[in-house]
């Protein structure tokens, strides 16, 4: 089974954000960055599969600060091969990263045919999970976003579906498909730095260009601005024992108890 | 015995479970008479599959992969509790132990979410609770007193203050970090910190399970100590200092280190007559397993207290080389709700049962794990408002203030 999963980089938001001076993008050189968390269970989730039916794992991955640490990281998690997709600034809309990425597949270059491509089912900079849905309409496959569970039978994926209010959904998908992973059944397994530093010497990260796309991303961002403190909440003073008292006239007052 | 172990010299880092043989301490552990005083010493020696007598059992036998995959390593908090009583003086803690995780953990041992999170954390951030690498240096605004951080002001100094993780981050942490700032400067001590350039030491026995890990921070922190001039290296923390003192030698570290109870009783005719305010407090002291059972300091913190007037010190049943380890050592700190999960004793919930025994109102530390470990403990049990835990540097700064 050939599985590819896609990284993609995005501000660690343990650091501080600060919007650059264009005030449309966030402060590229104070920010650091990190695989995005649902591209990890991704991950994983191709491990795991590989790990139950054999194949083979490639990651691929948008160029940007820091991903060459992340790629070879998931070579010493089980990866077999390694893509740096170079030639889209970090920040690009995911639109347009997706049509280029789409592009990019349908030429082959040894990433398809796969018979399932991951990708986080969202990402912080991509909470509406566009990247994985544009790919599926470009290359014409079928997609199921928010998948928790995948097992694959006779060319069939039958994957589980998270719908709000803890309801589920199975489904059956032919492959080759596209699949958006909301968690994997298991969390991201930990490899010892040793066994990265490793794969550091023994392994290649290859790069490809990304192809040009002409096209405009239909949303542009018009401004970003830091959250403005706006001055509503209450402070309660006093001693633990005061602020309970008063917490509890409040609620009561408000006819929440 | 303990004096014994502090002349012991640092085990080498070539050494590994295959070429055993080539080394001195590595062949004492063939000496072993399994006569079971590890198992018996050890906190958590009822929990294990395999304690150390077993594995040595298992080593000899050629049977030592079975023991890889067995959950056992997970129970060893690294206090040294096993070594200090090991009749054959085999070096368990310093050696066996770590090189056992560290294959354990080659041997895919899944690590609980908890200490995985620490590992990636103490990597990427520098400090394993996760916090920006960029605000290391925040607490030192908290402070009244003048800390001189190197990357501002580069002019020598005579002691660089490792800070370390918990009392740079951590708020309960960070008042041992204001006292300890204060009583430095109250002695006149010319000292500097390394600010946002520091990061975790890299505590020895939680990193041997991660030996690129535990390098990468050594080449970090040889590299940026190298910038600045110094006489001595001073931390709070045990772990960064049996680090420093066991460790980093092998990779060409060659600076003289003190805990700050080292320093704090080095200067003592200076420090007694400052120490003014009277405490009346009823006190029983930890002694920590790096400082304490692996490096001998039992004395230094006990006539720091004794200097303090109106503390009046009470013993714990189990001290000195007897003392019972808070269960934060080896990874521990991040395995709580793992031993919670297999329904074991939290060894700081034992540790404080004993505290509370004594009588004392506060349970006195000199290791910065240990307020966040022993408070919890103490609230766990019902037994926060019957006593108190307070870093040693916390007493003698509160004694300071007139």
């Amino acid at each position: 089974m050939n599985l590819l999963v896609l990284l993609r980089m995005v501000a660690d938001v343990v650091e501080e954000l600060e919007v650059a001076p264009d005030g449309k993008s966030l402060d590229r050189h104070l920010i650091r960055m990190i695989p995005s968390e649902w591209d990890e269970f991704a991950l994983e989730q191709a491990l795991l599969l590989k790990e139950r039916y054999g194949g083979k794992v490639t990651v691929a991955a948008l160029e940007a600060p820091e991903v060459d640490d992340a790629l070879y990281t998931a070579l010493a998690r089980g990866a077999d091969r390694a893509v740096k997709i170079a030639g889209l600034e970090p920040g690009t809309p995911t639109s347009v990263a997706a049509e280029s990425l789409a592009r990019l597949l349908a030429d082959g270059h040894g990433l398809m045919p796969a018979d399932l491509i991951l990708a986080g089912t969202q990402a912080i900079d991509d909470l509406d999970g566009l990247l994985a849905p544009i790919l599926a309409v470009r290359l014409e496959l079928p997609y199921v976003g928010i998948v928790t569970r995948v097992t694959v039978e006779d060319g069939l994926a039958k994957v589980t579906r998270e719908y709000p209010r803890g309801v589920r959904g199975d489904f059956e998908v032919r492959l080759p498909a596209i699949l958006g992973v909301q968690s994997a059944e298991k969390p991201p397994r930990y490899v010892p730095l040793s066994k990265v530093r490793a794969v550091m010497k023994s392994q290649q990260i290859e790069t490809l260009e990304a192809p040009a796309v002409e096209t405009a991303a239909p949303v542009a961002i018009a401004e970003l601005v830091k959250p403005v403190a706006a001055g509503q909440a209450e402070m309660l003073e006093g001693g633990p024992e005061e602020v309970a008292r008063k917490i509890v006239a409040l609620l009561s007052e408000r006819g929440l108890l | 015995m303990a004096v014994g172990m502090t002349s012991a010299a640092a085990p080498t880092c070539d050494i590994t479970l295959q070429n055993l043989a080539q080394f001195p301490e590595g062949r004492r552990i063939w000496t072993c008479i399994q006569c079971g005083t590890c198992v018996g010493t050890c906190p958590y020696g009822d929990t294990m599959e395999y304690p150390p007598r077993r594995m040595i059992a298992m080593l000899r036998a050629g049977l030592i992969e079975q023991v890889f995959k067995s959950e056992s390593l997970l129970n060893c908090v690294a206090c040294y509790a096993c070594m200090a009583k090991c009749p054959r003086d085999i070096a368990l803690t310093d050696v066996l132990l770590p090189l056992m995780k560290e294959q354990a953990l080659l041997h895919d041992i899944e690590l609980p979410g908890e200490l995985q999170r620490a590992l990636q954390n103490t990597l990427r951030y520098g400090n394993p609770m996760g916090e920006s690498s960029r605000k290391r240096a925040a607490w030192i605004k908290t402070v009244d007193v003048p800390v001189r951080i190197f990357s501002e002001d580069s002019r020598p100094a005579d002691v660089l203050w490792i800070v370390e993780c918990y009392p740079a981050y951590y708020p309960r942490g960070q008042d041992a970090a204001r006292a300890t700032a204060r009583l430095m400067h109250a002695l006149g001590i010319d000292f500097a910190v390394l600010g946002n350039e520091e990061k975790c030491i890299g505590e020895c026995g939680r990193l041997t399970w991660e030996p690129g890990l535990y390098e990468t921070l050594i080449d970090y922190n040889l590299a940026i100590l190298a910038r600045y001039r110094f006489e001595r290296i001073v931390t709070g923390c045990p772990h960064a200092y049996n680090a420093m003192l066991l460790r980093y030698p092998h990779y060409g570290f060659r600076y003289r280190v003190q805990h700050t109870v080292e320093l704090l009783c080095e200067n003592l005719d200076r420090l007694k007559p400052l120490l003014r305010r009277k405490l009346d407090y009823a006190v029983t002291f930890h002694d920590s397993c790096c400082v304490g059972r692996r490096h001998g300091h039992y004395e230094e913190p006990r006539r720091l207290l004794g200097a303090i007037p109106g503390v009046k010190l009470v013993e714990m049943a189990h001290n000195r080389v007897n003392s019972l380890c808070c269960g934060g050592g080896g990874g521990g700190m991040w395995l709580d709700t793992y031993y919670k999960l297999k329904g074991y004793e939290r060894l700081s919930e034992r540790r404080v049962k004993e505290a509370v025994a004594t009588g004392a109102d506060v349970l006195v530390v000199a290791c910065d794990y240990e307020v966040s470990r022993f408070e919890d403990a103490l609230k766990v049990l019902g037994y926060d408002k019957r006593m108190v835990v307070r870093d040693i540097t916390e007493l003698l700064a509160e004694a300071l203030e007139t």
